[in-house]
């Protein structure tokens, strides 16, 4: 069974139709480039896909939950960090990281938390609010919210948007890391990432699938990747 | 920290972690110290500047209670702002609504974590009530039904509050138009409004709508009359604000 499921995903904002019925799977080991233009629609299929936007047609599985029917549980198995990572700014990173244990119910959110802080490399900033951190640091407490409860399923938007090159490689690190035993899929529109990350990806543009193959498959069209990506999404 | 990790059934905690979370919310902000702070100020000289509590001679809250509908209508949309525009603001909402809570259990939390706010405002005064009971010999039941009925028609407010917050990512816009919506409220019930409206609907019609103002339905709480259709007036509006509100969420 795939840990991901989009099954004839279609959404319309008024008059434009920003997703128009996308599919594919993604199985356990599977880390899935999520490549497009911005405004192809990967941020409105990411967010059908965690539940956030419903869908007009078609249906979105997380680990054999339908998000509309079986919303709570198919969250559970989810870990997502929408684009930007927003996080209540007021609180330090220790006390959001917390909260985010506690509404997910984890039998010992306390330890969650200290593994989670030391995982995401956040011990040096746990005590201090959220709004007075960099932007790596904020990226990072994002994707550490996504990451508190080990869940089967990871979804990230742009994680490593504006971060520095060695902000990209820590989160290109931990993501390696934990790689083996989850479905990822993570939006990006860095083209070297894709060597670097992924095992597979799905190009998207103007709402529907352009490519989905594997990376050997993807790399081997061409040296260069930006020509690649224009001729995909033209 | 692994998926064997996860208790089978949370129960109550994610409801009671948020509760928490948004009652500390408004202590993590100095606004919720000015907040009780002008509270404080305007109930106590109301009261007693206004109303002339100490003046009028008798030992009763009621000239203390008469007022709470225009504290209200002000304070709980400016509590409630930001139930769910600063959710929207920041971007949180979209965090919050792809966490393993419900829609409903996120707002029934929020919403109890600002009345529990407006209780710790309200229970703040009771200093009025310990000088009534220091200057002469008060009814206690009649004062303990005036705080009772100023707390659920808080709730009211706040339930209109909740709305005005769903349909906004602006804090001011939330409040403003919170604000506009109880003082509606608040002017049904007043002679000059109510003349206003027979003009346009009649002397029944009037009538009817005299019941949903929220003096009218204060005020035989502070007469120690604890009758049901007030509390269910109350009650209703708070719910049907809360049920409203988390159905525009839902709906987003």
């Amino acid at each position: 069974m795939p840990l991901i499921e989009a099954k004839n995903l279609s959404k319309s904002f008024g008059a434009i139709r920003a997703v128009c019925d996308v599919s594919f799977a993604v199985d356990r080991g599977e880390v899935v480039g999520f490549l497009g233009p911005n405004g192809a629609g990967k941020s409105t299929t990411m967010k059908m896909l965690t539940g956030h936007l419903r869908a007009d047609e078609g249906a979105a599985v997380i680990a054999g939950f339908d998000v509309a029917d079986q919303a709570v549980q198919a969250k559970q198995h989810l870990g997502y960090s929408p684009e930007g990572a927003p996080a209540y700014g007021e609180m330090t990173v220790r006390e959001f990281l917390r909260f985010a244990a506690d509404l997910r119910g984890l039998a010992d959110p306390a330890e969650s938390v200290r593994k989670t802080l030391e995982l995401c490399r956040l011990n040096e900033v746990a005590a201090q609010t959220i709004d007075t951190l960099s932007k790596g640091y904020r990226m990072r407490v994002g994707f550490a919210q996504a990451v508190i409860h080990d869940p089967e399923v990871l979804i990230l938007d742009e994680p490593t948007d504006g971060l520095d090159p060695n902000q990209k490689f820590e989160v290109r690190r931990i993501l390696k890391e934990m790689a083996a035993r989850k479905a990822v899929i993570v939006s990006t529109h860095i083209l070297e990432e894709v060597g670097e990350l992924c095992t597979r990806v799905i190009v998207i543009a103007k709402g529907e699938v352009r490519c989905d193959e594997s990376r050997e498959k993807f790399l081997a069209r061409g040296s260069d990747l930006n020509a690649v990506f224009r001729q995909l999404t033209a | 920290m692994s998926s064997s990790e996860k208790s089978p059934s949370p129960g109550l905690k994610p409801f009671t972690a948020m509760v928490r979370r948004e009652f500390a919310g408004y202590f993590r902000t100095p606004l919720a110290y000015v907040f009780l702070a002008v509270f404080n100020a305007f109930a106590v000289s109301l009261a007693f500047f206004v109303g002339g509590l100490y003046e009028s001679g008798i030992a009763s809250l009621d000239r203390f209670f008469l007022y709470h509908p225009w504290l209200w209508a002000f304070l709980a949309p400016a509590a409630g702002a930001r139930l769910w525009a600063e959710e929207r603001r920041q971007g949180t909402i979209e965090l919050l609504l792809t966490w393993p809570i419900t829609v409903w259990q996120a707002a029934l939390g929020k919403f109890l974590a600002a009345w529990l706010f407006l209780a710790c405002a309200l229970l703040m005064t009771v200093p009025v009530a310990l000088t009534v009971g220091w200057l002469g010999d008060p009814d206690w039941g009649v004062i303990l039904a005036g705080y009772t009925g100023s707390l659920l028609c808080a709730g009211a407010c706040l339930g209109i509050a909740a709305i005005a917050s769903a349909l906004t990512r602006s804090q001011v816009i939330a409040f403003v138009t919170g604000f506009l919506a109880c003082f509606i409220l608040v002017l049904v019930g007043y002679g000059v409004f109510d003349e206003l409206l027979a003009g346009l609907l009649g002397s029944t019609g009037v009538d009817e709508i005299r019941r949903l103002g929220l003096w009218r339905n204060l005020e035989p709480f502070t007469l120690g009359l604890v009758d049901v259709r007030p509390i269910a007036y109350f009650l209703s509006v708070a719910f049907a604000g809360l049920g409203l509100s988390t159905i525009i969420v839902e709906r987003r």
